[in-house]
């Protein structure tokens, strides 16, 4: 089947084209180069004056796994009043701050997304992760997993196993729970917690183990370089979302020794202590600093007002959090001797000073950085705001007009304590389309996806050139996955599965022996059950859902060193 | 650029004879550490089973045959039948959901598909939890946390080694805890008179102690437990029998123990409004943990309600109780109850589908109704159409979700039987619809 996508105005910053009139080939769901003159066309788009880019690829969202479940079961309240019916094609569903599973795909897919990335996945928790993601349809996925608050990674430091040790059990891990990367979590703290420790800050020590969340991200940082794991460590800092977090998070880019480190929702560790108020914008220091190491991206993490609902593994920091929690219910947990999790509903206000200046954070963040290539556009969701806020975020970034005239309706103090409105950087198509897909998918290294080279898979989204941006992104005309059109107007025409993404870097598998006995000795499940097999990740995608079976693509690794 | 691997897991027929580390699926604890051996006539459970592992595994399920309104047919016969009743239903009830997480994706998309009201067996129990999470939430712990860390246990109310009859040996009587090579004993704390304690013994457990209320008045206790925490002790000398001295003794146990689990099996507390008891104990550890750490650990989860109030509450949103006659997920816990649904004459057909224990039968009912059910399972009269099914983890493979609601197991298939699984069945159904 070949397809001819005629005359689009093309943005597909991996191979430096910007804007330019171009024609796609795709054949057997990859984009392929021009045909011989002659060769039968089977199917043609017109899109001339539409403005063509590859699938979108969100790096780090919470679609799938126990804390986001805990949250759907949280607020059957903010389900109410947004049931999605059922159709012929589609599954019936809900959809507020922490949509079903079903209808997450959905809309994803109807707002031009390809992939997206569950950035927090217990290894624990690896299998209900993958099963959640296998029911949310549409899409590519992925899951990053979660090491360094668990005691086999901690006993292993205080033991001061030898590193390739270390990089063996990383690697292992990976296999076992089906990642595609490796995210740390208020590092060290998560344990800490448990030892009722209620603060650890890049240099302050674990009360048991003796090691600080400085020595732990190096620790990481090293051994997924070592390891050739494209995505470099997912850093959630310390302090996440306390005044003063600022200094950390500077501290942590700083203490980077040079190594690639990737930090993640920074608009919430952006945070100064100036002001009345003792709560300040942190964004020029810490976009002047990102600016300067290239060694270091980011992902915003941006806040919008109205109801959401955070759920984090950071159940130290989540636990801080339960004072805001709106409404007032929420859950912490600590977990398997592996990590935690903190399930805190809220309501962020427009007429709250805090709020409205944690908005303002993320897009000076967002402003200020410079590189696109290093930032990515998130709203963590569903942690700052749902990810169906994409296209006004997207709005905000580009339209400096309208920015302004959101920015007026806050509250007064925060917009004198922001200099967003001195900032007239408006985002270009360009810009937008390496921030949401060529990006993310080289941070990642889905070396086929995030562009529409030869070779790359047709992931294609389609829009008009309507000068309001929000409307633009929100109803691509058409989204096609691997060649096929799902979306049409920004409806789901057909369903399909998408396939999860991991990496397999290389490891020892003598590994298995302590960690055999470990299991065996403390744990509660067998390493043998512990770990997921591949066929349980394509029988996750069961059909039910009308689609076609999703596989298991294993990204290349780099060599071990 | 697909890369397949070999299958490993699920869906695997064992090879030998010896089977090892097969994990059951007969309670919620899901141990998986079980040992097993097959021949001519069965499964023999032959190292860590309990009496629920042994009846579950042993029990012989062969000869069972579809029947339609008691009379012997074949399988294709009664799925043409299953069909074309549910086909023509206006409002089916699915009921039991006594299955594994593919089971209950079923049963989800056929409920979706065919307007239906989903509900499992052991809702009643499980709300008492749910209430609880839906107004105020808590703090957790989980199995293998709460087996390394905890030293203080306080079993609230709850005849935990009748409903897990391996709870105290495999999370409170452990030899090993991560945290030092010496684990001191722990102490373990009966809130409530009559609770099994025979499993409370070996060389990890220290002071037993119980507080002999009746059952039905622990929320007493644990509102002047709460009160002693939050220092406003309540006067008095004694509270639902127990000396209010023991009270604060307990009290200050709690507040001296360096991680105190709180455990309840909703199941256990069957008396009215016993989601006020889960409130106050969710609330008294919440109160621990402004100074201290503590956590709660809710038990129960058999029948593989886990897994179906999981499956549902990612699906749809809600934790089951909810119809989709609208088109939508509508979510009503007391309306879509589907025992008070029955007892009120609505629906009109009941799918029941019970795969783990025959003790999960369908209630008698005036309305036609559709058993997808393990052999044996026991019946209050005749259905419209019966059809046996396997037993996940027995008969064919799956996996389900454990009773702390994080760790997920895969179910093997040990070759029992050639019964097929309610998910493929179901899926057949909702195929040909």
């Amino acid at each position: 089947m070949l397809i001819k996508f005629t005359g689009g105005t093309v943005y597909d910053p991996m191979n430096g084209v910007n804007g330019e009139v171009r024609d796609i080939y795709a054949k057997d769901g990859r984009i392929v180069a021009a045909p011989q003159p002659g060769t039968k066309i089977d199917a043609e788009y017109s899109l001339s004056g539409r403005v063509v880019m590859a699938g979108a690829i969100d790096p780090h969202s919470h679609i799938g796994g126990g804390k986001v479940t805990i949250g759907r079961m949280l607020l059957p309240e903010d389900h109410m009043g947004h049931e999605v019916a059922r159709t012929d094609l589609t599954r019936s569903g809900c959809g507020h701050a922490v949509p079903s599973t079903m209808t997450t795909g959905y809309r994803y897919a109807e707002m031009g997304y390809t992939a997206a990335f569950e950035p927090a996945m217990l290894p624990a928790n690896a299998r209900q992760a993958h099963l959640e993601m296998g029911d949310t349809p549409m899409i590519d996925k992925g899951a990053f997993v979660m090491l360094g608050n668990d005691d086999f990674f901690l006993r292993s430091l205080a033991e001061k196993k030898d590193f390739s040790f270390i990089k063996d059990y990383i690697a292992w891990t990976m296999h076992a729970s089906q990642a595609l990367a490796v995210k740390i979590v208020n590092p060290g703290g998560i344990s800490a917690f448990k030892f009722n420790q209620r603060q650890m800050d890049l240099d302050e020590k674990h009360v048991h183990y003796g090691f600080t969340p400085r020595e732990i991200i190096l620790t990481l940082a090293r051994g997924l370089k070592e390891l050739g794991v494209p995505h470099p460590i997912h850093i959630h800092g310390c302090n996440l979302g306390t005044p003063g977090s600022l200094h950390s998070t500077l501290a942590t880019i700083r203490g980077s020794e040079g190594l690639p480190i990737h930090l993640t929702h920074i608009q919430f560790h952006s945070y100064g202590t100036e002001g009345d108020m003792k709560f300040s914008s942190g964004a020029p220091q810490i976009a002047e600093l990102v600016n300067q190491y290239k060694n270091v991206s980011i992902d915003i993490g941006q806040i919008m007002f109205g109801q959401t609902c955070t759920a984090s593994g950071d159940s130290m920091r989540q636990y801080g959090n339960t004072k805001s929690a709106n409404p007032k219910k929420w859950v912490v947990m600590d977990i398997e001797c592996d990590n935690g999790c903190g399930v805190v509903p809220m309501k962020y206000r427009d007429k709250s000073y805090v709020n409205a200046l944690q908005w303002a954070i993320g897009l000076e963040l967002f402003l200020l950085v410079n590189d696109p290539w290093r930032i990515f556009l998130t709203t963590d969701h569903p942690n700052g705001a749902p990810f169906y806020y994409y296209p006004h975020l997207i709005r905000l970034l580009m339209d400096r007009t309208f920015r302004n005239e959101m920015l007026e309706k806050l509250h007064p103090q925060a917009q004198a304590a922001t200099i967003l409105k001195s900032l007239d950087r408006e985002y270009s198509l360009y810009e937008i389309a390496i921030m949401t897909r060529a990006g993310p998918a080289k941070s990642l290294g889905l070396r086929d996806r995030g562009h529409l080279g030869t070779g790359a898979i047709a992931d294609i989204t389609v829009y008009a050139d309507d000068t309001d941006r929000e409307a633009m992104f929100k109803t691509p005309l058409f989204v096609f996955k691997a060649g096929e059109q799902i979306v049409r107007n920004g409806r789901v025409v057909k369903v399909v599965s998408g396939a999860t993404h991991v990496a397999r870097p290389e490891y020892d598998r003598a590994i298995e022996k302590p960690l055999r006995e470990y299991f065996d000795r403390y744990h509660t499940v067998k390493l043998d059950n512990f770990r997921l097999s591949d066929q349980e990740i394509v029988e996750s995608n069961c059909g039910h859902t009308g689609g076609e079976c999703g596989c298991v693509i294993v990204q290349p690794c780099g060599p071990r060193i | 650029m697909t890369n397949w691997t070999q299958a490993k897991g699920p869906g695997d027929s064992p090879k030998s004879n010896a089977i090892t580390d097969v994990a059951c699926p007969f309670c919620g604890l899901v141990c998986d550490d079980l040992e097993m051996a097959r021949d001519e006539t069965g499964l023999k459970v032959t190292k860590n089973g309990c009496e629920k592992a042994v009846a579950g595994f042993e029990r012989n399920v062969n000869g069972a045959k579809p029947q339609i309104e008691g009379r012997d047919v074949d399988l294709e016969t009664a799925m043409r039948a299953a069909t074309d009743l549910i086909g023509a239903s206006k409002l089916p009830l699915y009921g039991g959901l006594g299955t594994d997480v593919d089971g209950i994706r079923a049963v989800m998309a056929l409920a979706d598909k065919t307007g239906g009201v989903v509900d499992h067996a052991l809702s009643e129990g499980q709300y008492r939890n749910f209430r609880v999470l839906q107004t105020r939430g808590w703090v957790m712990s989980t199995l293998t946390e709460a087996r390394n860390r905890a030293d203080v246990f306080i079993i609230v109310g709850s005849d935990l080694h009748k409903l897990h009859p391996r709870f105290f040996e495999r999370i409170v009587n452990v030899e090993t805890s991560l945290l030092t090579e010496q684990p001191a004993k722990r102490t373990v704390v009966f809130i409530g008179k009559g609770l099994d304690q025979s499993a409370v013994k070996g060389p990890r457990i220290g002071n037993i102690i119980t507080l002999p209320c009746e059952l039905n008045r622990v929320g007493e206790i644990i509102a002047a437990l709460a009160a002693e925490v939050r220092g406003a002790p309540i006067g008095g000398d004694n509270v639902a029998g127990v000396p209010i001295a023991d009270v604060r003794a307990l009290a200050e146990l709690c507040q001296k123990a360096a991680y105190p689990v709180f455990a309840w099996a909703p199941p256990s507390l069957a008396f009215d409004n016993a989601d006020l008891v889960v409130s106050m104990v969710s609330d008294l550890v919440k109160d621990l943990n402004v100074k201290g750490r503590a956590a709660g650990l809710a038990l129960g989860g058999n029948e593989g309600a886990i897994s179906a109030g999981a499956v549902s509450s990612w699906q749809s949103g809600y934790p089951l109780r909810m119809s989709f006659a609208s088109g939508k997920p509508d979510y009503d816990a007391l309306r879509y109850a589907i025992p008070n649904m029955l007892a009120t004459g609505q629906g009109d057909l009941l799918v029941w589908i019970a795969s783990f224990s025959p003790d999960l039968g369908p209630p008698a009912t005036k309305i036609p109704s559709i058993v997808f059910g393990t052999p044996g399972l026991k019946l209050a009269q005749t259905p419209s159409v019966y059809i046996p099914i396997g037993t996940p983890g027995a008969d064919h493979g799956g996996r389900i979700i454990r009773v702390d609601n994080v760790v997920s197991l895969p179910l093997r298939n040990l070759g029992r039987s050639s019964l097929p699984s309610a998910a493929n069945l179901l899926g057949a159904i909702e195929l040909a619809l």
